[in-house]
């Protein structure tokens, strides 16, 4: 008798229209991208049955399932921020190990660069955020994510040029990336002399304003065994959010990556050093940094020196940001599916110039909220 | 009319009657000693319900900082630095600092008058507090 496979898988992935996109809406954009994530699983719409969606609108599963005609039986817009998408993987593995669905379909797409609609800060209305932060003026994600490096800086001695080496080691990558909206060579020097935005950032070290989106497909063994492309197997994901205010943010230097990594590394039964591809949630220099830290790449207050010494770059211990992150390559608002989608391309060796060399397992970790509020880690592999 | 409602709601009105007499109020557990930021109607701490309320010294050293140079709100023209600052009673709250402190310095309390709403805290170095 053979024994069924329970491992779960991701069977298709796809980008959505990046950069500019003045031509589409976002569900035209989700539609296109769930289409060609199917076709890489060997599957068309009509096998769909779990649709997982943020920023999609009001009662987003429900806007995208009629667009698409999916009628889900499980239906799941959680917001976890930009991370949300890494936090649908963990739940999709659930609900497709428990029977719940078969075929779950993860996607996004945004137009924020096009629209321009993105609001600068909260309004001062009567929230707890209206009433207590908002009316000192943090730009908004900018000024809360530039405290959190200010005092990184101050605890661990994280120097500007530091910040400056993560974009670089972006950009890096991105000039091996057709795809990317930035490609022309950036220096050290380049991001200190960009105009300053919130202080310790300059423009440089904050990531793009694009539209775009992607699509992922997630489904059982026994589903993706027929997949034209090779499936890559969901290996453990964790997750978990602290906070909303930064006034409520118990350290500023420590962000719950600790958890999520912490479980989605013992669920799939790896350690950081088994890591051979990590994408970072990369909207802000500091970002990757505090990520390295927490998930246990480098120790505490070492993550600067970490990436200084080139161990993000192409040929270093840890290739990451390898489609060239959201500072260089596309960063439609939320970020977190673009991740996955460069992890299994990585893992299928599709990924061109860019390519690590004998990529087995990669790391995709999401953050979301307004301060490190969330993080979700996903660890996939390929078999 | 005078009959206008408190700012703020249940729970944070008081917060902002206390910035209207230039007083930074902030909840105190009767039950644990705990003080909280911003207002709960139970304490974080050990869950107790109806923390009190006490007025902090007004004392506080810079827990973090940036200078913000984009124009965010009409009303406050960059460069402008904004700070979390740890209150002596232990809460951090995001607020105004003047003068340019550093991280670690210690800050005191001033207030900044706003149209049509409750002045705001803002933290200045020990010294040149007004």
């Amino acid at each position: 008798m053979v024994t069924e496979d329970h491992s779960i898988y991701v069977a298709g992935v796809a980008e959505a229209p990046l950069g500019k996109v003045p031509d589409h809406t976002e569900l035209s954009m989700v539609a296109l991208a769930a289409r060609e994530a199917l076709a890489e699983a060997g599957m068309t719409l009509r096998e769909v049955d779990g649709v997982f969606v943020n920023y999609m609108g009001e009662e987003g599963s429900i806007q995208v399932g009629e667009y698409l005609g999916i009628q889900p039986r499980y239906a799941d817009s959680s917001d976890l921020g930009g991370g949300s998408f890494e936090a649908f993987v963990h739940h999709a593995m659930l609900a497709v190990a428990a029977g719940h669905c078969e075929v779950a379909l993860i996607a996004y797409a945004s137009r924020q660069r096009s629209r321009r609609n993105r609001a600068m800060t909260f309004a001062q209305d009567d929230s707890l955020m209206g009433q207590f932060e908002a009316p000192y003026g943090l730009p908004l994600a900018i000024g809360q994510y530039a405290l959190i490096a200010s005092r990184h800086m101050y605890e661990h001695g994280t120097t500007p040029e530091q910040l400056a080496h993560v974009a670089v080691t972006a950009r890096e990558w991105a000039k091996r990336n057709p795809k990317a909206w930035s490609r022309d060579a950036l220096t050290v020097e380049d991001v200190l002399a960009s105009p300053p935005i919130s202080e310790p950032f300059h423009k440089l070290d904050c990531c793009l304003r694009t539209d775009g989106g992607g699509a992922l497909v997630v489904t059982s063994a026994a589903r993706a065994k027929d997949a034209p492309k090779r499936p890559i197997r969901v290996l453990g994901a964790g997750e978990s959010h602290t906070q909303w205010h930064i006034s409520q943010m118990r350290d500023l230097t420590v962000t719950c990556a600790r958890e999520s990594g912490r479980d989605a590394f013992a669920r799939a039964g790896i350690t950081p050093a088994d890591v051979d591809v990590f994408e970072p949630y990369d909207n802000f220099t500091s970002s990757v940094i505090l990520q390295l830290e927490d998930l246990g790449f480098c120790a505490k207050g070492e993550g600067g020196a970490f990436v200084e010494d080139g161990n993000l770059l192409p040929g270093g211990s840890l290739p990451s940001m390898t489609m060239g992150g959201g500072l260089s390559y596309c960063h439609p608002g939320a970020l977190g599916i673009l991740l996955l989608v460069e992890a299994v391309r990585q893992l299928r060796g599709e990924a061109g110039e860019r390519q690590v060399p004998d990529a087995e397992i990669a790391v995709a970790h999401g953050i979301g909220g307004i301060s490190n509020s969330a993080a979700a880690t996903v660890v996939l592999a390929r078999d | 009319m005078t009959d206008e409602p408190p700012f703020g709601d249940t729970t944070t009105a008081p917060f902002w009657e206390g910035a209207e007499r230039r007083e930074l109020l902030i909840q105190h557990c009767e039950a644990c000693g705990a003080h909280q930021f911003y207002p709960r109607p139970f304490c974080l701490a050990c869950d107790a319900p109806d923390p009190s309320w006490t007025t902090a010294a007004g004392r506080g050293t810079v827990y973090a900082r940036t200078t913000v140079h984009i124009p965010v709100d009409p009303a406050l023209e960059p460069p402008y630095v904004v700070g979390l600052i740890e209150l002596e009673e232990g809460p951090r709250l995001v607020a105004a600092l003047h003068g340019d402190p550093a991280i670690g310095e210690p800050v005191r309390l001033g207030w900044r008058e706003r149209e049509g709403a409750p002045p705001l805290p803002v933290f200045s170095r020990e010294e040149a507090a007004d």
